[in-house]
């Protein structure tokens, strides 16, 4: 156990470097550095203190040194339009961005997992065929446009649910569903396969052997075991969602990261849009490790298989 | 692949008709090809078809007309005009260019850089195959969305640089699949007698490795090519895709935002109808592509 | 004598496939019996309808297969005719079976103590205490040491011999009195597989359950069973106390099987017998076996034979088996 969580530890940080790695070089390649982290049209000399700060004048390794530092101390620059760190606006949007996260995750489970164990149970059925559908159009059907029409019917032809903003939980219904939708389609998916592959298996076989009542069979020894994968794609998607929510909370004026990187484009402040993506892309490895480490601890299979 | 029936009795006989019926229906994906040959259609006759210029408004007319069916609609903007009063079913049809551009190119660029770096990875192993494997695993950390949005920040809006991006961000799943698959495929009897008559690595891998691998390559594309056509409408969206007055569809939905909420639906619901199907046929088709390319039916 | 408890009566289980126009008889008219305490071996190649023929008994076919007719008595009653409620009253309780692989067979998620107690907690309503209680006794008897510990760990904290203990203290936890063990120890090393057979054993021995034993290995069988079922291509093709088969076995298959069984030392191969399995869709005309068989003559590949009684208690289903008369004049023509 230790020596897996070590390797997979070791994994984290390779990939966080690399991850480093090509943001720097992307940066690099693509223009002049010093012109993206100052503000549009600044004067020479804050030129020059930027190059300055960031080492900008020196060989590309010290300046990759510089940035690593930079990032490893926390400093990922100052935001031209807040006047402020990056990593202080992240963290501020982080409460909100979770909440819409979870919201649609909760509701993506409520209707994905049961919908792929009822297709799982009774193959071929009407609630497979169902589901079939459901998941097709789930991830066929883009996200943001589902936010749009959602708002077309339910605020402006209807006037039930506010367009957008924060506020009660009025407001987290229409975001919820709209981030939702593609992974309650997914979830769908996922549960089906997972609980069929399940309900193949030996054990499967010796708990009917026992003569065990059916939900039993399925609900504790079959559920249980296809939960496994489920839960590991709800984990590493949340932290998607919280992320990479851009466009949904861009159309719900939801104050969350998403939107901030979008405010980030718009008003063309880089250091707030690379800030967000290196935090993001941490975030995302760490919360991966751990939720690897966690189900090596649920499920030694995991742990021998990786 | 004949189903032959030895049915007995009428019913037997009926059934085996009846999956005869099945299977040829399944030689074809029917209801994709029928969504896509149009929208192909109208992206490569759109200056034919199209009734006006998608970038140009209709000389006369007013803005955001409503479809032509609704009151103050008019047959000659039969999907209605938006806020310059351009004709929407024109900017569709040109859309439908963009988008099946960009998806396509997109994926092509991300098949083909991922289906190289992966047969390079597999085939030549060693610390090839850990570098290119971890920056695989690091590039897939990124949110695809974020990463795309942070690209095109860096490199501007236009038409290519947001093939470029698409193929960047999403060559990292094609790699991992075909890396996979050709460290399989060394181990195959005819590859080991190339090595061993002495065939050059190059062409090992083009005579036996890449035709092998191309399948998986081809379902893979098919599945992603859906992916690519709504990124590239978010980042359109967004504002950091295809850059206006290119009629893209995702830039008319970001167009037609601000007027959803006086109830001009029309500039919101045909884009994103035209989108919805087009990548739910490529859904369906990529399936099609799956069960017949793929017989082991992995979960790519 | 006493009533048998199980009695096969012309059983026929059939495959069904491409929507009912193609019939695969995969159990095809077998009659055998089993006294209480008595062991079955069950012996056959691969695909000769062993597994189908258990899993018709406990009622757990899969969907494409049916019983066809026949009957299954378990003490009089016949279990062809019962509701799948009233069969998941029976499994458990009064047949349990033993799967082949000890590794797939235990649910990784559940600890010992809960997939052990099941059976007793469903059918016999045990609670509680006197439940942990009977689990401690089950892991006992079958060697777990420390019974009280090792209930708290998950399968993959134990070895293979000890997992495939474990799946025999499960089939003995609803009390049956029958136990069907499909090949419970190919997967497990030659030690393990000694200690394990004398487990089971020593278990019938106390609590007088019958086995039926799925098994292609002789060795085995000489070992374990009273009485064997030699079964190809869905059919029983000799049944007789193990003593007289291995004695002088009357159908050449028998023979072939036992002529292959691995001697310590030798060098031949395991299975010799000439020939492939036959396919059960496909099979050749007359007695299923000629075409592989040493000693078929034309009347074989021609017509069938009966099932006709050899001597106490055991039957063939062989020309050579048959009065003379007949088969002289197949050789008169041969």
């Amino acid at each position: 156990m230790r020596q897996f969580i070590f390797r997979r530890t070791c994994y984290s940080i390779v990939t966080l470097f690399i991850l480093s790695l090509t943001i720097f070089a992307v940066v690099r390649l693509t223009g002049d550095p010093a012109l993206l982290m100052t503000e549009p049209g600044a004067r020479p000399e804050d030129l020059a203190r930027v190059r300055a700060l960031w080492g900008l004048d020196r060989p590309w390794p010290i300046q990759y040194a510089h940035f690593l530092l930079n990032i490893l101390t926390g400093d990922l620059g100052t935001s031209f339009n807040y006047r402020m760190p990056v990593s202080e606006l992240y963290f501020e949007r982080l409460p909100n961005s979770l909440q819409l996260a979870l919201s649609a995750t909760l509701l993506s489970f409520l209707i994905g997992v049961p919908a792929g164990l009822l297709s799982a149970v009774r193959v071929n059925g009407a609630w497979d065929n169902i589901g079939k559908v459901v998941a097709l159009t789930g991830l066929a059907v883009p996200g943001f446009w589902l936010g749009l029409v959602l708002i077309l019917v339910f605020s402006v032809w209807l006037a039930w649910l506010p367009t957008g903003g924060k506020g009660d939980w009025r407001n987290l219904i229409m975001p919820s569903i709209a981030l939702g939708w593609y992974f309650a389609a997914s979830l769908l998916r996922l549960t089906r396969s997972s609980m069929l592959e399940v309900m193949r298996s030996e054990y499967i076989k010796l708990a009917r052997l026992k003569g065990l009542p059916g939900y039993v069979v399925i609900a504790m020894h079959g559920f249980k075991n296809a939960l496994v994968p489920v839960l590991t794609l709800a984990g590493v998607n949340l932290v998607v969602m919280v992320n990479a929510a851009v466009i949904v909370e861009v159309i719900f004026a939801w104050p969350g990261i998403g939107r901030l990187l979008y405010e980030g484009i718009f008003q063309r402040d880089f250091p707030l849009v690379q800030g967000v993506v290196i935090l993001a892309g941490c975030m995302i490895v760490l919360v991966n490790l751990f939720i690897d480490i966690l189900y090596a601890y649920i499920d030694p299979r995991i742990r021998l298989t990786k | 692949m004949a189903i032959t029936t030895a049915g007995r009795g009428t019913e037997a006989r009926a059934a085996g008709r009846w999956r005869g019926k099945l299977s040829a229906a399944r030689e074809l994906p029917l209801l994709p090809i029928f969504i896509l040959v149009p929208f192909a259609f109208a992206a490569l006759f759109a200056e034919l078809i199209a009734p006006y210029d998608p970038t140009m408004p209709i000389p006369g007319a007013k803005f955001f007309m409503p479809p032509y069916w609704m009151e103050g609609g008019s047959p000659d903007a039969l999907l209605g005009t938006d806020f310059q009063s351009r004709d929407i079913l024109s900017r569709l049809i040109f859309g439908a260019r963009v988008s099946l551009l960009v998806g396509i190119m997109g994926t092509v660029v991300a098949g083909s850089l991922g289906t190289a770096l992966g047969i390079l990875s597999g085939y030549l192993g060693g610390w090839v195959d850990q570098v290119i494997m971890r920056v695989t695993d690091a590039w897939l950390a990124l949110p695809a969305l974020v990463f795309a949005i942070f690209l095109a920040t860096l490199l501007g809006p236009s038409m290519w640089n947001i093939v470029t991006i698409l193929g960047l961000v999403y060559w990292t799943r094609y790699a991992r699949v075909i890396r996979g698959e050709v460290l399989s495929l060394r181990e195959r009897e005819y590859v080991k007698l190339a090595e061993i008559a002495g065939a050059s690595s190059l062409r090992v891998i083009m005579r036996h490795i890449l035709p092998n691998v191309l399948n998986t390559t081809m379902v893979l594309a098919s599945l992603t090519i859906g992916v690519v056509i709504i990124a590239e409408a978010s980042l359109s969206f967004l504002g950091v895709g295809v850059p206006p007055p290119e009629p893209a569809w995702g830039l008319m939905l970001s167009e037609a935002r601000s007027t959803l909420m006086a109830g001009k639906w029309w500039l919101t619901v045909f884009p994103g109808v035209c989108i919805l199907l087009v990548v739910l046929a490529t859904q369906l088709f990529g399936d099609w592509m799956r069960i017949r390319l793929d017989p082991q039916q992995r979960n790519l | 004598m006493t009533t048998p408890y199980l009695e096969v009566r012309d059983l026929q289980t059939h495959f069904t496939t491409f929507g009912g126009s193609r019939v695969v008889k995969a159990v095809d008219g077998i009659s055998f019996s089993l006294r209480e305490g008595e062991t079955l071996g069950l012996v056959g190649e691969s695909g000769c309808g062993k597994t189908t023929t258990c899993l018709s008994i406990v009622g757990l076919l899969p969907p494409a297969a049916r019983i066809a007719g026949g009957e299954i008595r378990l003490a009089g009653e016949d279990l062809t005719k019962k509701s799948p409620r009233e069969m998941r009253r029976i499994r458990g309780r009064k047949i349990a079976m033993i799967l082949q692989d000890p590794m797939a067979s235990l649910n990784p998620l559940f600890n010992i103590y809960t997939q052990v107690s099941e059976p007793a907690y469903y059918h016999l309503g045990i609670r509680r205490q006197s439940l942990r209680r009977r689990v401690e006794d089950l892991l006992r008897s079958v060697r777990i040491p420390s019974p009280a510990m090792r209930m708290r760990n998950y399968p993959h904290q134990m070895s293979g011999g000890m997992r495939q203990r474990i799946v025999g203290a499960i089939a003995l936890a609803g009390g049956p009195k029958l136990i069907i063990a499909d090949e419970p120890t190919t997967n497990l090393d030659v030690t393990i597989q000694a200690q394990y057979l004398d487990l089971l054993k020593d278990i019938q021995q106390e609590t007088g359950v019958a086995i039926i034993f799925v098994t292609h290995n002789l060795g085995i069988v000489a070992k374990m069973c009273d009485r064997m079922a030699v079964m190809y291509a869905g059919k029983i093709v000799e049944c007789g106390s193990v003593r007289d088969l291995f004695g002088a076995p009357s159908h050449p298959y028998t023979k072939a099987l036992l002529g292959s069984m691995a001697k310590l030392g030798s060098k031949e191969p395991l299975f010799a017998i000439p020939g492939q399995p036959p396919d059960l869709a496909n099979l050749p005309p007359g007695c299923a076996f000629h075409p592989r068989c040493a000693e078929a003559t034309q009347h074989c590949s021609e017509h069938e034979p009966k099932i006709v009684p050899c001597g106490q208690d055991w039957t063939a289903k062989c020309w050579l088996a048959h009065p003379k008369e007949s088969l002289r004049h197949d050789h008169a023509r041969a």
